[in-house]
């Protein structure tokens, strides 16, 4: 079994929306029509996307810490959005794990969203029918790339290289160790989704600074301690040398 | 949740038709068992399934404007073996049917006996599709109300209180259109009708009221911790992500004030509860023409605002990551 996914490093995104705006760019040139982008230069521009980076504040000032928490469809393994479709039009590919929508079958009834707790799912509003993260499915496949660019338009595009991508269910995958090594997690575990794509957390990077290392205690002649330590009040050589 | 008014119109309107025919249905079981005078000719059975049918296609109409692409609806009853918007696509219909044919059975005077019971009651064909039409009313009941209950992380609605207040709300305002109903063509079933609307309203009002106090007393499971994974008592959203709306702004949220909504939940237990009990009460007694009438209308009107309610106070996981702009 495959399952394809996201590992999305909070320790590195930096907030940029690049992977937001190449998303758009893509899946609005691809083949299953334009993502509506409605009144792009209005008042209140709308419009499908595909994914978000949002950004949170933790703690209180001044020991905050600024989070860039980008957002698609996580591709659950045990998706709460697939069973509750009416006509079968929102589907998981045994293939490889990801979740799509067959927007030919979709009747826009919306269900499946309410069925979503991560809200990742949105209706377009020219097309009527939902739409979704596809893994840029279109795209990863596509034999007629190189091998290295076959990864969502997102991976591609991050400046960072804050977004993994790769099959979980691999264990030597560059996302299923980069999940083991850094306590990758997923969200809203309560509600027994499993999503597939995972989060790293934010680390930090302390140093620790010994009282060994200010006395120089690893130093063999002990030269330091040896050293006259004149008192302040004392004339320095300055003061009884002419040079 | 958003309450879009096609899905309130929708579940009104089927309720009130399936306790319509149940209670058709209730009378003449009551009939054969000589409980009640058999209502005078077959207008009561045969008209009364008219108006049920009505409020069912009236619904089925209305459930077509919830959707994006209604052209493509009959694909809806493919996957019923996990949907229960499926279940209920394929419910509603067929209990058209059989209401249809109950109604036409009994214009027709279409009665072959089936078969006889020990004590010599006589089941025939409109007894057999009352049956079934039972049998398909509460499954109706059953798959609108699961639709939402089946949701887990939607906690107002993820309840067995939502299966018991859609039956309970359809066969109240059915009932009370009933007893309206017959005051007009079959005044000696007025009272019995009333008496039941009165007990099943009286029923609803307190299972409304259970799952009113249920979901004060929620507390979400759901928190921001949980949804973006940081163990931080004091997570605060500064950005969403865009400054226009998009569909995750819209559809989850009712975008009305908290006084808003509390007023709604007086208003509900106001006119779809206590007005329509006294209205029946009043009815029940003496029937001055009107009075059942307008205890339904004013009950009608009471579970649209309930139904408003209901999707209004449903709060969805998803708004935590909507919660601000900039």
């Amino acid at each position: 079994m495959t399952q394809l996914a996201l590992v999305i490093d909070l320790n590195v995104c930096v907030g940029c929306h690049a992977c937001v705006t190449s998303c758009k760019e893509w899946n609005t040139s691809g083949s299953a029509g334009p993502l509506a982008d409605l009144e792009p230069y209005g008042k209140d521009p709308t419009g499908a996307f595909f994914n978000r980076v949002q950004t949170f504040e933790v703690g209180e000032y001044p020991n905050t810490q600024t989070v860039h928490f980008p957002k698609s469809c996580l591709h659950c393994e045990d998706p709460p959005c697939v069973p509750v479709c009416p006509t079968g039009a929102s589907y998981k590919r045994e293939a490889d794990g990801i979740v799509l929508v067959d927007y030919d079958k979709c009747i826009g009834c919306k269900y499946c969203s309410w069925a979503c707790p991560y809200g990742a799912r949105e209706v377009d509003p020219k097309r009527k029918v939902m739409t979704k993260c596809t893994l840029c499915v279109d795209r990863i496949y596509d034999q007629t790339r190189p091998e290295s660019e076959r990864k969502p338009a997102c991976v591609m595009a991050c400046p960072t290289s804050a977004r993994l991508f790769g099959d979980i269910h691999d264990p030597e995958s560059v996302v299923s160790q980069a999940i083991r090594d850094n306590a990758g997690y997923a969200l809203m575990p309560e509600w027994g989704t499993h999503p597939a794509n995972h989060y790293l957390p934010r680390r930090k990077t302390p140093m620790h600074i010994h009282e060994d290392e200010l006395a120089r205690a690893d130093n063999p002649l002990k030269v330091d301690g040896l050293l006259p330590k004149p008192a302040k009040s004392e004339p320095t050589l300055d003061d009884v040398m002419s040079w | 949740m958003r309450p879009d008014f096609s899905v309130l119109l929708l579940t009104t309107l089927i309720g009130a038709g399936q306790g319509l025919f149940l209670a058709l249905f209730t009378v003449q079981l009551y009939a054969i068992a000589g409980l009640l005078p058999p209502p005078p000719g077959h207008a009561f059975y045969a008209h009364g399934s008219l108006v049920a049918l009505l409020f069912l296609v009236g619904g089925l109409i209305a459930s077509f404007f919830h959707l994006g692409r209604p052209e493509r609806a009959w694909r809806s009853a493919a996957m019923w073996r996990t949907s229960w918007l499926s279940r209920e696509v394929i419910v509603l219909p067929a209990l058209m049917a059989v209401v249809f044919l109950f109604g036409v059975a009994h214009l027709a005077g279409w009665k072959p006996v089936l078969a006889t019971l020990p004590s010599g009651i006589a089941i025939d064909a409109t007894v057999a599709l009352g049956v079934v039409g039972t049998v398909l009313a509460f499954a109706l009941f059953l798959c609108t109300a699961m639709i939402y209950a089946c949701l887990p992380f939607l906690r107002e609605w993820a309840s067995p209180l939502t299966v018991v207040n859609y039956t309970l709300l359809g066969g109240a305002s059915g009932f009370t259109l009933a007893a309206a109903f017959a005051s007009g063509v079959a005044p000696e079933l007025t009272r019995f009708l009333a008496g039941w609307a009165f007990v099943i309203t009286l029923l609803g009002a307190l299972s409304r009221i259970a799952s009113l106090i249920r979901n004060s007393r929620l507390k979400p499971k759901s928190t921001l911790q949980t949804a973006i994974g940081i163990k931080h008592p004091r997570i605060v959203q500064k950005a969403m992500g865009f400054m226009g709306g998009s569909y995750n702004t819209r559809e989850f949220f009712h975008g009305r004030s908290g006084a808003v909504l509390r007023s709604v939940k007086w208003v509900f237990l106001l006119t779809a509860f206590a007005v329509p009990l006294a209205l029946l009460a009043w009815g029940w007694s003496a029937a001055p023409a009107g009075v059942l009438a307008a205890a339904f209308v004013v009950q009608y009107a009471g579970l649209l605002a309930e139904r408003w309610f209901f999707f209004a106070q449903a709060n969805h996981p998803q708004n935590l990551y909507y919660q601000a702009v900039a």
